[in-house]
C-alpha cells in the first residue's frame, strides 16, 4: 500500500510543484517551432546572428542587455561572430568607465569584454534575462510538464507580444497604451516596435513581421541561457553514465542478494 | 548498550593494534558500516541515503558557489548572472544546487511519510524522530535564507512575507523582525545575515545527522513489521539480520543511482521547471509582483499558515478570550508552528502499540487520507486567497491537526490490530517461500 502511495505521491509532488499553477491571468501565447526546444534542441547560429541585427537596430534603441558580455556573441553555440566583428560591433556602444579623467568618469566606446549597455529609455526593462522571466506556458492542466519538450514558453511570449498588436491604442494618464494580447492586462506602453521588414538581412532572409519577431526571440532566449546547449550535452552524459550505473548495480544487487533469498526459498522452515 | 549483539573489529597487525588502544576510529567506522539491518527492509528505507547525499551535494556545490557569489543588494544579482555565464561549470553548479534543494525535499517528506507509516517514531525510536524534525526545520530554514540570495523579485518578496509573520507576534514581533532583518525592512544587512546562516546551517546539520545516525544505530532500525531484532544472541539475531555492507549499501547505492539519473534529466532538461519565472528579474522594493508564492516545499505549510482567517469561529473565540492578543494573523503564524510541534510529538499522541501500518486496517486509511491531504494542502497552497481555495484550506488544515491529535489517540483504542509475524526472519521467509516448480522467485521486498 505505501509503495503505491509512494509512486502517486511522487508523480503528484512532481507535477503540482510547477510554479505554472500560480499562473495569473496571463495573455495569449502562440505555440511555434523553435530550434532549441526539446533535450536535443540546439541554438540556430544564423537566425541568432539575424536576431542581433534585429536587438541592435530596433530594440536596443530602448532596451539593455547588461548582463551580457558582448564578448560572447564570439562563442560557440551561440552567434558565434568572427573575434575582429566582435571587437568592430562592441565599438558601437558607449559605456561609462569611471576611471576615465582621473576618476571623474566619462564615457568611452564599448570593448568585448564589456557588457552590454543597460536601458536607454528608464522604463523599457532589461531583456537579458526576459525570456526566462516571463513563462509562456503553463499546460497541461496547468502542470508545465510539457516544457520538457517546448520549454517554458518565454521565446513564445516574446514572439507572442512583438506580433500581438491589435492597433487599438488608448490615453490613459497622459501616456500611451497598446492594446496586446499576449500582455497581461491587454494594454502595453510599448508601441509596436516591429511592423515587417525593419529589418534588411544581408543574406536576404524572410523579414516579415512573424519572421523578424522569431528571429529577435531566439536571440533573447540566447541572451537568457547562453550555456543551454552545454548544459544539456552535461545532462545527457550524465544521465547516460548513471543508466549505466544503475544497471550495474542493479545486477550486483540482485546477485548479492540471491543467495541470502534462495536459503529461505530451499524450503528450511524457520526454527521457531 | 542495547545495541544488537554482532561481531567487533579485531585489531590484528601490530600497527592496527598501536592505533587501536590510542584511538578505536577503525573499530568505530567498522562498526558503522557492518550493523546488523533487518534484512526485510524496504525500498522506502533508501531516502536516508538520498537524504546524506543530497546534503553532501548541496555543500560542495554551495562552497564553490560561495567563491564568486557577492552578498550585496547591488551585485548579488548580477553576480549570480555572473556564475551563471562566466565562470567554469558555473551555470551547472548553480542549477544543481538549485534543484537539489528540492530533491533534498522530495526526500525528506518521503523518509517521514516512510516513519509515519511504519511507525518508526514509536518506542524507543523517539529521540531519532526529534532530532528528525529538528533537521527538517533546520533544512527549511537554510532552504528559505537561500532562496532570498540571487536576490531575485520573489527573493525579496518571499522575505518580506515570511519575516512579517513574525511582526505578528504580541508585544515582541516588531523588535524581533527589525532584529531579524537588522533593519526596518528587507535590506542589505538581511542578505549579509542570510548568507551568513545559510552556511552555517547545513554545517549544523551534517552533526545532527551524525547523532541522527547514532541513535538509530543504538535502537537498531524499524522494519516493515514493526517487529524488533531478536537480540538473545548474536546467533539469533544473524537470523533477522544482514550487515549493512554490502548487502543495504549496493541496494541503496541502487536506488541512488536511478533517482539521480531522474535527477540529472530534470537539471540537463528543465532546470527551471521547479522554480519561479519572476526570481529572473532582480529584487525590486517598489514593484509587488502579482503573486507571491514560496517555493513548493514550503507550500502545505503555506496553506495552513493562510487558513485561519478571521471569520473563522475558532479564531474569533481566541480572539475573544485572549482579549485581542492572538488575532487572525498571530493565530496563523501558531497554526504553522503548530502543524510542525504535533508532528514531533507523534511517539506520545499515537496510542496503538503496534508499530506497523501494515497490520493496523484502521490506521490504513486515516494514514492514506493524511497523505492525499497533504497534496491537497500543496496545492491549495499555490492558490490566491479566495474562495473556494479558503474553505478547501481550511477543512485540509484541521484534518492535519486532527490526525494527529484525535486520530492517532482514538486508534489504538478503538483499533483490532492484524496478528503480526512472530519474527523478521519469518516475514522474510514468506516473502521469499519457496515457489513450487518455478526456480526464480520475482518478488520484491517491498510491499
Ligand atoms: C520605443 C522604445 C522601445 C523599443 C524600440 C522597444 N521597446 Fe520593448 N518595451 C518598451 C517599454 C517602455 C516597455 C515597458 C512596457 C510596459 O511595461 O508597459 C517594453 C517592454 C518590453 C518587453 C516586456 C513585456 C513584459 O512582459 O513586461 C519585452 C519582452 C520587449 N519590450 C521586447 C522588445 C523587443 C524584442 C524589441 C525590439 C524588437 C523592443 N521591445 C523594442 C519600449 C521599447
Ligand atoms: C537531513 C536530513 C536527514 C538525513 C540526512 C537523515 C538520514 C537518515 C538515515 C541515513 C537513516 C537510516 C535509515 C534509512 O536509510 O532510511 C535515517 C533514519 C531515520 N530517520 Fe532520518 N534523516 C534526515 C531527516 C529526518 C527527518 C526530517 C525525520 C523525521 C522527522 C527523520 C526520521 C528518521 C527516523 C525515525 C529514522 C529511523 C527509522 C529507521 O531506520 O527505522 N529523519 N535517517
Amino acid at each position: 500500500m505505501l509503495k503505491q502511495l509512494t509512486l502517486s505521491a511522487a508523480m503528484v509532488l512532481a507535477l503540482v510543484a510547477s510554479p505554472a499553477l500560480a499562473a495569473g491571468k496571463a495573455g495569449k501565447v502562440k505555440d511555434i517551432e523553435f530550434s532549441f526546444e526539446g533535450p536535443f534542441g540546439t541554438y540556430d547560429q544564423m537566425q541568432l546572428q539575424r536576431g542581433l541585427q534585429v536587438y541592435t537596430e530596433v530594440c536596443s534603441a530602448c532596451h539593455g542587455l547588461r548582463y551580457v558580455p558582448i564578448r560572447t556573441l564570439a562563442d560557440e553555440g551561440g552567434p558565434h561572430l568572427p573575434e575582429d566583428q566582435v571587437r568592430a560591433y562592441a565599438e558601437f556602444y558607449e559605456v561609462w568607465d569611471p576611471a576615465l579623467l582621473d576618476g571623474d568618469g566619462d564615457f568611452r566606446p564599448a570593448k568585448p569584454t564589456d557588457n552590454f549597455p543597460q536601458s536607454a529609455l528608464s522604463n523599457a526593462p532589461d531583456l537579458s534575462l526576459m525570456a526566462k522571466a516571463r513563462a509562456g506556458f503553463h499546460g497541461p492542466y496547468g502542470l508545465g510538464i510539457n516544457q520538457f519538450f517546448r520549454g517554458m514558453g518565454g521565446a513564445e511570449y516574446i514572439y507572442s507580444l512583438l506580433t500581438g498588436y491589435t492597433g487599438e491604442e488608448k490615453e490613459e494618464a497622459g501616456a500611451i497604451l497598446y492594446e496586446n494580447t499576449a500582455f497581461p492586462g491587454g494594454w502595453i506602453s510599448m508601441a509596436p516596435p516591429l511592423y515587417g521588414d525593419d529589418v534588411v538581412y544581408a543574406d536576404g532572409h524572410d523579414s516579415s513581421l512573424s519572421a523578424v519577431s522569431k528571429d529577435v526571440s531566439a536571440f533573447l532566449m540566447w541572451t537568457a541561457e547562453p550555456k543551454m546547449m552545454a548544459r544539456k550535452q552535461a545532462g545527457f552524459t550524465a544521465v547516460l553514465m548513471l543508466t549505466i550505473l544503475t544497471v550495474l548495480l542493479y545486477l550486483t544487487n540482485k546477485r548479492i542478494w540471491a543467495p541470502v533469498k534462495n536459503r529461505v526459498k530451499e524450503g528450511s522452515t524457520p526454527a521457531e | 548498550m542495547a545495541g544488537i549483539p554482532h561481531d567487533h573489529y579485531e585489531p590484528t597487525t601490530r600497527g592496527e593494534k598501536w592505533l587501536h588502544r590510542r584511538l578505536p576510529i577503525v573499530g568505530l567506522l567498522y562498526d558503522t558500516i557492518m550493523i546488523p539491518t533487518p534484512k526485510n527492509l524496504n525500498w522506502m528505507w533508501i531516502w536516508g541515503i538520498v537524504l546524506t547525499f543530497t546534503l553532501v551535494l548541496q555543500i560542495v556545490t554551495g562552497i564553490v558557489l560561495v567563491m564568486h557569489y557577492i552578498p550585496s543588494v547591488d551585485q548579488a544579482f548580477a553576480s549570480v548572472e555572473h556564475i551563471m555565464r562566466d565562470v567554469n561549470g558555473g551555470h551547472m553548479l548553480r542549477y544543481l544546487h538549485q534543484n537539489g534543494a528540492s530533491l533534498f525535499f522530495v526526500a525528506v517528506y518521503l523518509h517521514i511519510f516512510r516513519g509515519l507509516y511504519y511507525g518508526s517514531y514509536k518506542e524507543p525510536r523517539e529521540v531519532t524522530w526529534i532530532i528528525g524534525i529538528l533537521m527538517y526545520v533546520l533544512m527549511m530554514a537554510t532552504a528559505f535564507m537561500g532562496y532570498v540570495l540571487p536576490w531575485g523579485q520573489m527573493s525579496f518578496w518571499g522575505a518580506t512575507v515570511i519575516t512579517g509573520l513574525f511582526g505578528a507576534i504580541p508585544f515582541v514581533g516588531e523588535s524581533l523582525q527589525t532584529w531579524l532583518l537588522g533593519g526596518p525592512a528587507v535590506g542589505e544587512y538581511t542578505l549579509t545575515r542570510f548568507f551568513s546562516l545559510h552556511y552555517l546551517l547545513p554545517m549544523i546539520l551534517v552533526g545532527l545527522t551524525a547523532v541522527h545516525i547514532w541513535a538509530f544505530h543504538t535502537t537498531g532500525n524499524n522494519n516493515p513489521t514493526g517487529v524488533e531484532v531478536r537480540r538473545e544472541s548474536k546467533e539469533v539475531a544473524e537470523r533477522d539480520t544482514l550487515p549493512f555492507w554490502p548487502y543495504f549499501v549496493i541496494k541503496d547505492l541502487f536506488a541512488l543511482a536511478l533517482i539521480l539519473a531522474i535527477f540529472f534529466a530534470i537539471v540537463g532538461f528543465m532546470p527551471n521547471y521547479l522554480g519561479h519565472p519572476d526570481n529572473y528579474m532582480e529584487a525590486n522594493p517598489l514593484v509587488t509582483p502579482s503573486h507571491i508564492v514560496p517555493e513548493w516545499y514550503f507550500l502545505p505549510f503555506y496553506a495552513i499558515l493562510r487558513a485561519f482567517t478571521a471569520d473563522v469561529w475558532i479564531v474569533i473565540a481566541a480572539d475573544w478570550i485572549t482579549g485581542g492578543i492572538i488575532d487572525a494573523k498571530f493565530f496563523g503564524v501558531l497554526a504553522m508552528f503548530g502543524a510542525i510541534i504535533v508532528m514531533a510529538l507523534a511517539p506520545w499522541l499515537d496510542t496503538s502499540s503496534i508499530r506497523s501500518g501494515r497490520y493496523r486496517p484502521m490506521f490504513k486509511w486515516w494514514f492514506a487520507l493524511f497523505i492525499v491531504n497533504f497534496f491537497v494542502l500543496m496545492w491549495v497552497g499555490a492558490m490566491p486567497a479566495e474562495e473556494p481555495y479558503n474553505t478547501i484550506s481550511l477543512i485540509a488544515s484541521t484534518y492535519w491537526f486532527a490526525y494527529f491529535l484525535v486520530i492517532l489517540p482514538l486508534l489504538g483504542v478503538i483499533e483490532k490490530p492484524l496478528p503480526q509475524p512472530e519474527t523478521i526472519e519469518q516475514d522474510f521467509a514468506e516473502h521469499y517461500a519457496p515457489k513450487t516448480g518455478g526456480t526464480k522467485t520475482i518478488v520484491n521486498p517491498a510491499e
